[in-house]
């Protein structure tokens, strides 16, 4: 093998590594939010929620975890327009992420509550709670943090996921990586560079949902 | 112009779907064996070999997939061989779903309580015999859940390679839907088919852990 590295294209490309590092993490953060307070929403259905909404949300989330997530994209980006959806490449990549980790945060979260013991809905009941403030002010937040650790994953899953959002052509990362590899010919050392800005993130990441952890949840868990 | 069927669409699609299923199942394979091998390193007595496989799981569940698509795809090029979609599809899928079935086997045989290790190293077997008589048949039975329902997860990988240029399902959508124009019909059926395949290993993986359960409240 005589291939040369090269890696001068570094400094005249960094400018487009800059950015989609910014759309990518902007993405994940509007991702993990919402996607989480909709795994949360979709939790409390199919954990305590009214019958009818139960297999609503029970589809909802088997739809999606067992369907690629190029697919959901691909779905919402070119299907939708035909009911008359139209949507912007950025919002159409935020949609599919929160759509996506909704589901998947649905299911963590849910174990979550159900791991929570008898005795504290009972409490909260015999404290003249309705049972959706029992879930609001007694169970969720115990639950959460049982289930962190495994939504912590779940998000940087998701972020990593999203690299495929370059394929709506949403500039990311991974496009600012098909970028440079069309302008430089350096397809290997640009997806090199790339591989390990993401690897970067995603311990960077996992080490930011552990502080986030430590300040929602300040006492040891109860169960 | 040529008007498409309802029909014609679906033909296509389930015709791409072979390639769907043959691309995963060489993947669930070859990764299962890879990865079984990556378990032992990852086990082992030798502190380095061990760090070793730590760093390659973390590399792999660590960067996206399409990542490791994309270098497969470029980085056997430099070998100065013409790379065929299908092989850089074939080997990044296989040490990807190596590095996360070693990472579940390992959860499955530290669950093993340690007595079994002691008991079988007083009888005087080695570390290999160890695994292949006393801790692998029982790590198994608990590993078969959450192995298949990581089955799920190379199915829906396998839709990534469609972007190095490897026709299968999403790619097939990709195609006929710039034939057809119909997106939302095409993408539907599209994720409906990923769904019948996805769903059975899913409800599977489901009722085993439950039978497990079961099976493990009676002891």
């Amino acid at each position: 093998m005589n291939y040369q590295f090269e890696f001068n294209w570094l400094a005249q490309y960094y400018p487009e590594i800059v950015k989609g590092i910014g759309i990518t993490l902007q993405l994940i953060s509007i991702g993990a939010v919402l996607g989480i307070a909709l795994g949360i929403a979709c939790a409390w259905a199919r954990a305590l929620g009214p019958a009818w909404l139960k297999p609503v949300v029970a589809t909802y989330v088997e739809l999606i975890r067992n369907t690629p997530f190029l697919i959901q994209l691909f779905f919402i980006f070119f299907g939708l327009p035909s009911l008359g959806v139209q949507l912007g490449e950025l919002q159409a990549a935020n949609i599919a992420m929160v759509v996506n980790l909704g589901a998947y945060s649905c299911e963590i979260i849910r174990a979550g509550i159900q791991s929570t013991q008898k005795g504290q809905f009972e409490a909260g009941a015999s404290l003249a709670m309705t049972p959706f403030e029992t879930f609001r002010h007694v169970v969720l937040v115990p639950s959460l943090q049982r289930i962190w650790p495994a939504l912590s994953s779940q998000v940087v899953i998701v972020m990593l996921g999203s690299s495929v959002v370059s394929q709506i052509a949403a500039e990311d990362l991974t496009f600012a990586a098909n970028f440079i590899q069309s302008r430089t010919f350096r397809a290997f050392e640009a997806y090199m560079v790339s591989t390990l800005i993401y690897l970067v993130l995603a311990v960077l990441l996992r080490q930011i949902l552990a502080v986030i952890g430590g300040f929602i949840f300040p006492r040891r868990a109860v169960r | 112009m040529t008007e498409f069927t309802l029909w014609d669409i679906l033909r296509n699609l389930l015709l791409a779907t072979r390639w769907t299923i043959v691309l995963s199942l060489v993947s669930f394979v070859g990764g299962g064996l890879v990865g079984l091998l990556l378990l032992f390193l990852r086990i082992s007595a030798h502190k380095a070999v061990r760090i070793f496989a730590r760093c390659y799981i973390e590399l792999f569940q660590g960067t996206p997939l399409l990542m490791q698509l994309f270098i497969a795809f470029f980085g056997l090029g430099l070998l100065g061989v013409d790379v065929p979609a299908w092989l850089a599809a074939g080997l990044a899928l296989i040490l990807w779903t190596a590095a996360f079935l070693a990472e579940i086997w390992r959860g499955c045989v530290e669950a093993i309580a340690k007595g079994q290790w002691e008991a079988s190293a007083s009888l005087g077997m080695g570390r290999l015999q160890q695994m292949r008589y006393v801790i692998l048949p029982q790590a198994m039975k608990i590993a078969v859940p959450p192995t298949v329902g990581f089955s799920v997860q190379v199915v829906k990988g396998t839709a990534l390679t469609s972007i190095i240029g490897f026709v299968e399902l999403s790619k097939a959508g990709t195609v006929v839907t710039n034939a057809t124009f119909q997106p939302f019909t095409v993408y539907g059926l599209v994720a409906l088919i990923y769904f019948a395949l996805c769903w059975p290993l899913s409800r599977s993986s489901q009722m085993l852990e439950r039978k497990l359960n079961v099976a493990h409240r009676n002891h």
